[in-house]
């Protein structure tokens, strides 16, 4: 649906996207993921039309960003940064004014405004003027606006950014319900986000792509060997911590043993696994069957941050060349 | 053509639901009635002294309708200065820019609504000229003439203006460079008090009095209505070039 080839993106003193090439199937959900300054923005106004690429070939439903605008544009939803609302207009008339704009007229404006509204729960605002509106509700009237001519792309840049927690939940809940319908490409920089919205992630960092893979392959591949945080108690009397980290070290497939924490009779441990083992059930027999109680028995899994600071941080000493600092 | 209704549709409306409407109609009521009164009165004046009603078209309509072109001046900063450099300021282009509209239906909607909102500013002189028909007989084809080179002269003006708007950001910024160029077209023919041939001849050609003044006569030159309608189509010009430039600028 969406293909990006060699796109690269130079103002005249710094190079904002460099070389950045990635696929994005019907109906799937990307994270688009990368610090503040990576180019997330810049690329997705390439892919919107807004600024041309200054290298490279971007390509939206087959039809190229910068030959065929206006089918692209047909095809595309877009929510900015900042959603791109006219304070003085009321909701109802903004939307009828984006709805003319993206080339729907009369009844199919109507239904489509009243479909979009019931989608985005702003029903209840439709003769506020935006001026008066919440920022959750301005976001969802940003997204209703994006929505509107039902795009088979929609183009989300922070969707949650500035929402209350319990917004950031309505909004991905409403992202995710979107799917399958819409190809969607969010941005971000807040990892959850990404863990809990989107299939695949596309990484970037000062303007690089770093990865593009599933959310769960990124972290399996990352991760190898499985940490497992082990709780110990004595059943009764003092803790032998030597005693027990010696049971540990023992079981099959353990690699390393470190005693994390002691205190009261009760120690934390950290185990290791061998690369591609899986020891947890074996952890836990091992110390039960020493005499000692179990209290706590955790896999410490790489989440998507370390994945994402691992990737990034590797990035580092070759990007460091390249100039700092983006204004967009 | 019915994105660029859209368009003038919603800009026309902006103008109307935010005060800059109603501040600017009501302060040309104002000034309006102002001048007509001061007219009028010097009308009455001349008839006095001399035998009979002077000429009414010479002494009340001339003067009122040269007063609204140079008004015009002041108001036309005050209607462009907004149509571009508010949509770039919130980021409201964003969405202009990324919806299936061409970048000449864009300009041409603001034109279009900037258009509107002069031609309600110049319905109002009407109101003040109305009287003058209600109570003396004077020749309406001058008024209709002069009508005609108001609003010419108003196109090219506000299609120069929205080109400035799309040069920056800042409001204040758009509105005051507007407001210098209006003035600097206003007064290019006083090159020609101290020098007859050369570039003072070429800066009295641009000068807008040069060419309004005959629509004020009542003479419809084709010399002078082509002029204002390549300084229209320049400036709209100019803006689509700069608002292209903003795609490969911003």
């Amino acid at each position: 649906m969406i293909k990006v080839e060699g796109v690269t993106k130079r103002y005249a003193r710094f190079t904002a996207v460099d070389n950045v090439s990635f696929e994005v199937g019907k109906g799937q959900i990307v994270g688009f993921l990368g610090p503040n300054g990576a180019g997330k923005t810049t690329t997705m106004r390439i892919l919107t039309c807004f600024l041309p690429p200054s290298e490279g070939k971007a390509s939206v439903a087959g039809f190229d960003v910068l030959e065929q605008p206006m089918e692209v544009k047909r095809r595309i939803g877009y929510l900015p940064e900042t959603p791109p609302l006219y304070p003085d207009m009321e909701v109802g008339e903004y939307l009828d004014f984006v709805g003319k704009l993206k080339g729907l007229r009369g009844n199919d404006l109507a239904k489509r405004i009243s479909e979009t509204s019931d989608k985005v729960n702003i029903g209840d605002v439709r003769n506020k003027l935006i001026a008066k509106l919440s920022k959750g509700y301005r976001q969802r009237v940003g997204i209703a606006q994006a929505l509107l001519h039902n795009p088979d792309v929609l183009i989300l840049d922070e969707p949650t950014s500035g929402l209350d927690p319990k917004q950031i939940l309505e909004t991905r809940d409403l992202i995710k319900g979107l799917a399958g319908d819409h190809t969607i490409i969010l941005s971000t920089h807040i990892l959850p986000e990404v863990e809990s919205t989107c299939e695949r992630v596309v990484i970037i960092s000062k303007g690089k792509l770093v990865a593009t893979d599933t959310v769960d392959n990124l972290t399996n591949r990352m991760r190898g060997s499985e940490n497992v945080g082990v709780e110990v108690e004595s059943v009764e009397g003092t803790l032998d911590t030597k005693a027990v980290q010696r049971r540990l070290e023992q079981v099959s497939g353990v690699s390393k043993v470190v005693l994390r924490e002691e205190k009261n009779n009760r120690a934390n441990f950290e185990v290791e696994s061998l690369q591609g083992r899986s020891i947890r059930a074996d952890l836990a027999r091992a110390v039960v069957e020493g005499g000692f109680a179990l209290t706590e028995l955790k896999a410490a899994g790489m989440s998507l941050e370390d994945v994402f600071l691992q990737l990034t941080s590797a990035d580092q000493p070759e990007s460091d060349k390249s100039e700092k600092g983006e204004s967009a | 053509m019915s994105n660029i209704l859209a368009i003038a549709q919603k800009e026309l409306k902006s103008y109307f639901v935010s005060p800059i409407a109603y501040a600017l109609l009501a302060i040309y009521a104002l000034i309006s009635g102002w001048f007509s009164l001061i007219a009028i009165a010097n009308f009455i004046e001349m008839s006095m002294q001399g035998q009979g009603p002077a000429d009414l078209n010479g002494y009340v309509i001339a003067p009122i309708v040269s007063n609204a072109a140079v008004l015009s001046l002041f108001l036309i900063p005050m209607i462009t200065m907004r149509l571009f450099a508010e949509e770039k300021r919130t980021g409201t282009i964003e969405l202009l820019l990324t919806s299936p509209v061409t970048d000449m239906e864009i300009i041409l909607g603001k034109w279009l609504a900037a258009m509107g909102m002069y031609g309600a500013i110049m319905g109002i002189k009407l109101l003040c000229l109305s009287f003058v028909f209600m109570f003396g007989n004077p020749d309406w084809r001058p008024l209709a003439t002069a009508y005609l080179g108001m609003f010419l002269q108003g196109g090219a003006l506000l299609s120069i203006g929205m080109f400035i708007s799309n040069t920056t950001k800042n409001q204040i910024v758009a509105g005051a460079t507007t407001f210098g160029m209006c003035l600097l077209f206003w007064t290019f023919d006083w090159a020609t008090t101290f020098k007859a041939d050369g570039w003072a001849k070429v800066l009295a050609y641009l000068s807008l009095t040069a060419h309004f003044s005959s629509f004020t006569r009542g003479v419809i030159d084709t010399k002078d209505a082509i002029y204002f309608i390549s300084v229209i189509v320049l400036g709209i010009f100019l803006t689509a070039r700069s608002l292209e430039s903003l795609r490969w600028r911003a």
